[in-house]
């Protein structure tokens, strides 16, 4: 059983792809940030990727990179995670958790992965662990029926698409362009590209696009291949830029009429 | 520690590669990948062009003929009996690093490196940089092999180090300072990565040190160990035996790694690193990582690093922009736990001692870092007696440090600068020194300078 993959499953019964939202926890604090996500949820976000705040984020850009900085000198951990992660249980939305390897191993891989799923976690997305250095991530997340979803990118080759997509439940993480997080004015065709691909790797596992998606159109172009689209800086700037729950609620409002407009097939 | 006896002829011949790390870059529980997918095309690239051309005659000879013509290599080990005096007699052979073109041990990586990405058809380099050795060096191996090459450093090591930002300018190296979190080295780090996720179809990224995701940590040492290959057979040479200890000064650690290597497999030789005590490792402003820190994740590698209850990694301080990093190498964590080296703290009172001493007593500016080791030195010397024979790496030399220095001690608002062979205890120091220098004068006191 899979939380994301069923909650994907039931958006392609609908006629249309997931939207997956990104916030950090802990900006502009952590109430403030578990407020962006319930409204997010409210206006139509099928999944919150839940961020964890860390001192290095070296995948993210200047936008994410800002946010998540102020919540590590505020001191936000996983104790604040969980929270959030019970929010948006509770408001609807099924939770997952983006983190960067360090503050988990720190916890305890098997704590982290219990206390997660008492917390209604659907599991873990890793920017900087691969599979072949999840060996305890796995068998942890295996114990606690976790999902965890690893990233392919276009550098990836067949072989790494094939061991990278076998080792991943929930859905797939389709890093779309080559580079860090940040909004970008047009999605490269690199993710139809690279979506084809790795749907031929393994094509019963949901594939789920990011990296600079920012509005509807671009949603709703790639709903046309894609299984879910997720949104990250765009997000992170609606917060950083002051409109707080409001500014969530209409940039979700406009995704989720992107992720309706192209028309899945059956 | 026990003296070895007298080397049979076989002695040598240079010891082989050490058995680690594993095949994906382990040593121990340590090292490993913990980068994003999107790089590891990359890392197999490198990984597999340079076990190719680790073996391949044509590019050794290559190798060693910039080693020889354009780095100077050998370089020489010199003996310095004046400064040995203060470490209880002990004897002390310095392998003279800061001889080397560029003025430290780092050209040894970059030209390799920079090969390599001639080799894989790259033509831009990006390198981070702390002290700007690093940066300095890369520059320098860009501009001879025709590379376009881009340098990220902190803003506040730019400042730190203001010489060599100048310097990596010159070399035509464009250098941007790095804004964001603690302005040092490790966030160099973050943005070097991600320039290199996002332009990793042109660019090769040349680490500057013994850390990072495989294959930087192997490679890098493969690259510096001629450090003590060449001193393990001069110090043979001129002595007859081996050295009880060998020293070096561990920020990521690449020349104590260097020095290292070649001493593994002789048992009776103590292998101490010293690392950057700052204020003192009970103060928490420090940059000793394995004396001060925990097992965890930073810049793609499993390693001894400094960080807080949440895993957030912990901003070091170190008189040595090149010693100031959280971090330090996989095989470091991986010789520590083994026990086959010994790490220990070096406050930046105790490396500034050393540097004023070796200065006065030898004629010999020292790079801060290598200051460390020569600290490290004066203990060692101490607890082994007379008859210890101790080598100690000097990676580097002290031009880019004179400012600091000149800081430190309360030099630049002074008449006349005292001769003596040490400090005196009466210099009035200014500003933000006074601590710093009070620190100082009350171990002189104490310690016969």
């Amino acid at each position: 059983m899979s939380a994301l993959a069923d909650r994907i499953a039931a958006a392609r019964a609908e006629g249309r792809v997931a939207l997956i939202a990104y916030l950090p926890v802990g900006y502009p604090d952590v109430d403030a940030s578990i407020a962006a996500m319930v409204a997010a949820v409210e206006a139509g976000a099928d999944v919150i990727e839940i961020g964890v705040p860390y001192s290095d984020p070296g995948m993210d850009g200047p936008v994410i990179q800002e946010a998540v900085e102020v919540a590590v000198r505020a001191g936000v951990g996983l104790r604040d995670v969980f929270r959030a992660v019970q929010a948006v249980a509770a408001a609807g939305a099924v939770p997952v958790v983006m983190t960067y390897w360090n503050p988990i191993e720190r916890y305890g891989v098997e704590r982290f992965a219990a206390d997660l799923a008492a917390a209604g976690g659907a599991g873990l997305i890793t920017p900087d662990l691969i599979p072949d250095e999840a060996g305890a991530w796995i068998a942890a997340a295996e114990r606690a029926d976790l999902d965890r979803v690893f990233l392919v990118a276009p550098s990836s080759t067949d072989v790494r698409l094939r061991s990278t997509t076998a080792a991943s439940r929930g859905f797939v993480y389709v890093a779309s362009t080559m580079g860090v997080t940040g909004a970008r004015a047009t999605v490269s065709d690199a993710a139809k590209v690279l979506v084809a691909r790795t749907r031929e790797a393994r094509p019963d596992i949901a594939l789920c696009v990011g990296l600079g998606v920012s509005n509807g159109a671009q949603a709703a172009e790639l709903a046309a291949f894609a299984d879910g689209v997720i949104v990250g800086s765009a997000y992170v700037r609606e917060l950083l830029e002051g409109r707080g729950a409001d500014g969530v609620r209409a940039l979700t409002a406009d995704l989720a009429a992107g992720v309706r407009r192209a028309g899945v097939p059956a | 520690m026990t003296t070895t006896s007298p080397p049979q002829p076989g002695d040598l011949s240079l010891p082989a590669r050490p058995g680690w790390p594993d095949a994906t870059g382990h040593f121990g529980v340590f090292g490993g990948r913990f980068v994003p997918e999107a790089l590891i095309a990359a890392l197999d690239e490198l990984t597999e062009a340079y076990e190719a051309m680790r073996v391949d005659p044509v590019f050794l000879e290559e190798f060693a003929r910039l080693q020889r013509d354009y780095t100077g290599r050998p370089s020489p080990v010199t003996e310095v009996p004046r400064f040995a005096e203060h470490a209880g007699g002990a004897r002390i052979l310095l392998k003279r690093e800061d001889l080397n073109h560029t003025g430290s041990h780092k050209i040894n990586n970059v030209l390799g490196q920079a090969l390599l990405t001639k080799r894989i058809g790259k033509t831009r380099v990006i390198a981070e940089t702390g002290a700007g050795q690093h940066g300095v060096a890369t520059a320098t191996a860009a501009a001879l092999m025709g590379l376009s090459c881009t340098v990220y450093m902190g803003e506040e090591d730019t400042r730190r180090q203001a010489l060599n930002v100048a310097r990596m300018r010159l070399l035509g190296a464009e250098v941007i300072p790095v804004t964001t979190g603690s302005r040092t080295l490790k966030d160099a780090i973050n943005e070097a990565f991600r320039d290199w996720v996002t332009n990793v179809e042109t660019t090769n990224y040349v680490f500057g040190t013994v850390a990072g995701p495989h294959p930087f940590p192997a490679m890098v040492r493969d690259f510096q160990r001629v450090i003590g290959d060449e001193a393990r057979v001069q110090v043979l040479e001129r002595e007859g035996r081996l050295p009880d200890a060998v020293l070096a000064c561990v920020g990521g650690g690449s020349n104590a790694i260097g020095i290292f290597t070649a001493f593994i497999a002789d048992e009776g030789v103590r292998l101490l690193g010293l690392e950057a005590g700052g204020d003192g490792v009970d103060s928490g402003r420090h940059a000793a990582t394995i004396t001060g820190g925990t097992p965890g994740v930073l810049h793609g590698a499993r390693s001894f690093l400094l960080q807080d209850e949440n895993g957030q990694t912990i901003e070091s301080h170190s008189i040595s922009a090149g010693l100031d990093y959280p971090g330090v190498g996989p095989e470091h964590s991986y010789l520590h736990d083994i026990g086959r080296a010994e790490y220990r703290p070096v406050t930046d009172a105790e490396a500034m001692e050393a540097f004023a001493l070796l200065c006065r007593t030898e004629g010999i500016i020292p790079a801060i870092e290598s200051a460390h080791a020569l600290a490290g030195a004066m203990v060692l010397g101490r607890e082994l007696g007379p008859d210890a024979l101790l080598l100690v790496n000097l990676s580097g030399r002290g031009d880019k440090d004179v400012e600091t220095a000149s800081t430190w001690f309360g030099l630049g608002d002074r008449e006349e600068v005292d001769p003596g062979p040490g400090l005196d205890t009466d210099q009035q120091p200014t500003d933000g020194a006074v601590a710093n220098h009070e620190a100082v004068a009350g171990q002189d006191a104490g310690e016969e300078l």
